[in-house]
């Protein structure tokens, strides 16, 4: 598989703020890659930049090989990009817009593709409706199919759900997913962790325009604590204080953090020896957020620098 | 060329939709202004040898295509700036000459139909004579290139609409106002004679008017060196703009 996006040490300055700091990131062809990060960390910055539409002070971007800057027009018809800020023509119908954005692209008679991708996104109905008569989640959608009209290789997709009601993210994931298995290489930003989860298979995480973390979903996941073993227990024996010392108490529950299941055996053995009676036992598992919150909070600070090949 | 034809098309489809009021008031304007002076002014008043009305009347056409031409590309570029839309054209590998040409060529359009509604209409009012069309349409073509070039310029460079009305108060409609539309410059005082000679609308209008009457105020050949000069001034200073992504890329 080759490299379909090079960031190389990407530096951009608006003023006294430094939006990115020297980021570097390769994102391999046909990967399913998620930029996740705080508000204002840098993510859209760097997706500008990518796109063409912020010019970094310091820095190399290519797209399958072709520079940002120098080959500007190959590497843009390399990207479909569909940005945060719900923008929309209010002067044409939808199917209008994808037809001129097609036209963009240097793509006549493309309406075979457009009407799949209405479809799929479930806007047939709305294809001959004025931009400015469609609610807010529907001109998102607008927004992921002029993203998509030149069927490019490589998509980004900057918050393509805020807005958008559940029936349609799952719609719109379904797709998304479609054209990665297809060959599309897919890079997302979103502040929901689950989807984020769900979806890509490596993660970087920004924070104030620097990687702070990047790795395989799996390997990040596996960073923290694998499990926690959450126990309610009847007021008739207090948990001893060996085994609170091990404990965090959350709503009156003790949480045990587990490296391991073998961990798990002792803990209840030593819970039965003390004379405690299980009132409630669950297994629980960490999540992004968990992570995400460790990583932003500098715990794991160097995650996956150490065992992933393609960090810096 | 297809992602200069589409853009074109686009710009064009922008002002059509509104039609009535990016094509249709501006001729209506133009008509009032030509029934107004021309009855103020006595039927007897001639201007080289023109009576007044006829020689109003491409004074006006020129004035409203000048004034259209700047208005399409510049309120077009603050609108999509504003909206945030311009990432759509500046997402697709539209290269800035043919960024420059569809807004500028989509400017003449409008001036050109504009022009042409105001010739229409105010040639029942008055005897007109097209002694040398070729000048006509060469005045017509660079004063709409000129001003849809010097509109982009503008649109790129205001951040609001009241910067842009700034523009459009202070400068453009100045400079079409006293560039001869409604007089011979030879009944001004020496110095305004002189003045009138540094502002490039004058050329526009003086050239132009040639081709319907054959007589102007300056050689025609003199006035078309000026008008092609400023053309490539300004389509220069817009290319370079655009090449540098000023204010459209950060
Ligand atoms: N055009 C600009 N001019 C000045 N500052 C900017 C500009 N664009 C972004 N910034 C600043 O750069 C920083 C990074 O912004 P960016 O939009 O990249 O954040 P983000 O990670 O996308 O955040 P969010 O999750 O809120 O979308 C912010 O502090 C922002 O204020
Ligand atoms: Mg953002």
């Amino acid at each position: 598989m080759g490299v379909a996006v090079s960031i190389e040490q990407v530096e951009k300055r608006f003023g006294r703020l430094q939006a990115l700091d020297g980021v570097s990131l390769q994102i391999a062809e046909g990967e399913f890659f998620g930029l996740l990060g705080p508000n204002g960390a840098g993510k859209t910055t760097l997706i500008s930049c990518l796109a063409g539409l912020v010019r970094p002070d310091a820095g190399k971007i290519r797209v399958l090989g072709r520079d940002v800057v120098a080959d500007y027009r190959a590497a843009r018809r390399l990207l479909g990009v569909v940005p945060q800020e719900l923008v929309f023509d209010p002067f044409f119908s939808v199917r209008e817009t994808l037809r001129i954005q097609s036209g963009y692209f240097g793509i006549r008679n493309n309406d075979d593709w457009i009407d799949e991708i209405l479809a799929n996104l479930d806007l047939t109905s709305k294809a001959e409706t004025n931009m400015r008569r469609l609610s807010g989640g529907m001109k998102r959608r607008v927004l992921v199919a002029q993203a998509l009209v030149h069927k490019p290789p490589v998509i980004v997709l900057d918050e393509p759900t805020a807005g958008v009601d559940v029936e349609l993210r799952q719609g719109l994931w379904h797709f998304v997913q479609r054209l990665n298995r297809e060959g599309h290489t897919v890079i997302l930003t979103t502040h929901y962790l689950e989807e984020a989860e769900a979806l890509c298979g490596r993660i970087a995480m920004l924070k104030q325009g620097q990687v702070v973390a990047l790795d395989t979903m799996s390997n990040l996941l596996a960073q923290f604590p694998g499990h926690t073993l959450s126990v309610a227990l009847t007021a008739d024996v207090a948990l001893p204080e060996v085994l609170r010392a091990q404990a965090t108490e959350v709503d009156g529950r003790w949480q045990f953090r587990l490296a391991g299941f073998e961990e798990i055996e002792p803990l209840l053995r030593a819970m039965r020896e003390a004379g405690c009676v299980i009132d409630d036992m669950r297994l629980a598992q960490a999540d992004l957020e968990d992570v995400f919150v460790g990583v932003m909070q500098g715990k794991g600070q160097r995650a996956g620098n150490e065992n992933s090949g393609v960090a810096q | 060329m297809i992602e200069f034809r589409t853009l074109l098309y686009k710009e064009v489809l922008r002002f059509w939709k509104v039609g009535f009021q990016t094509v249709a008031a501006p001729v209506l304007s133009a008509l009032l202004y030509l029934l107004i002076f021309s009855h103020v002014l006595d039927a007897q008043v001639k201007v080289n040898g023109v009576p007044y009305a006829a020689f109003l009347i491409p004074g006006l056409v020129m004035m409203s295509l000048v004034q259209n031409a700047f208005a399409n590309s510049s309120s077009s570029l603050i609108q999509s700036k504003i909206t945030g839309s311009v990432v759509f054209v500046l997402l697709p590998p539209i290269s800035y000459v043919e960024f420059f040409l569809a807004y500028v060529v989509a400017a003449m359009l409008r001036g050109l139909m504009v022009g042409l509604g105001v010739l229409v209409v105010t040639g029942f009012f008055a005897p007109l004579t097209f002694i040398a069309p070729q000048w006509i349409l060469i005045f017509a073509l660079l004063g709409g290139g000129i001003l849809g070039a010097f509109g982009m310029i503008a649109g790129i460079w205001a951040d609001k609409f009241d910067q842009l009305a700034g523009f459009q108060n202070f400068l453009i409609m100045p400079l079409t106002m006293l560039s001869g539309v409604f007089y011979s410059i030879h009944s001004l005082p020496a110095f305004w004679q002189q003045v009138s000679h540094l502002n490039p609308v004058f050329y526009m209008i003086d050239g132009f008017r040639f081709g319907f009457f054959g007589v102007s105020d300056v050689a025609p050949e003199i006035s078309l060196m000026v008008v092609a000069m400023s053309f490539f001034v300004v389509s220069a200073a817009t290319l370079a703009l655009l090449r540098s992504g000023y204010k459209l890329r950060y």
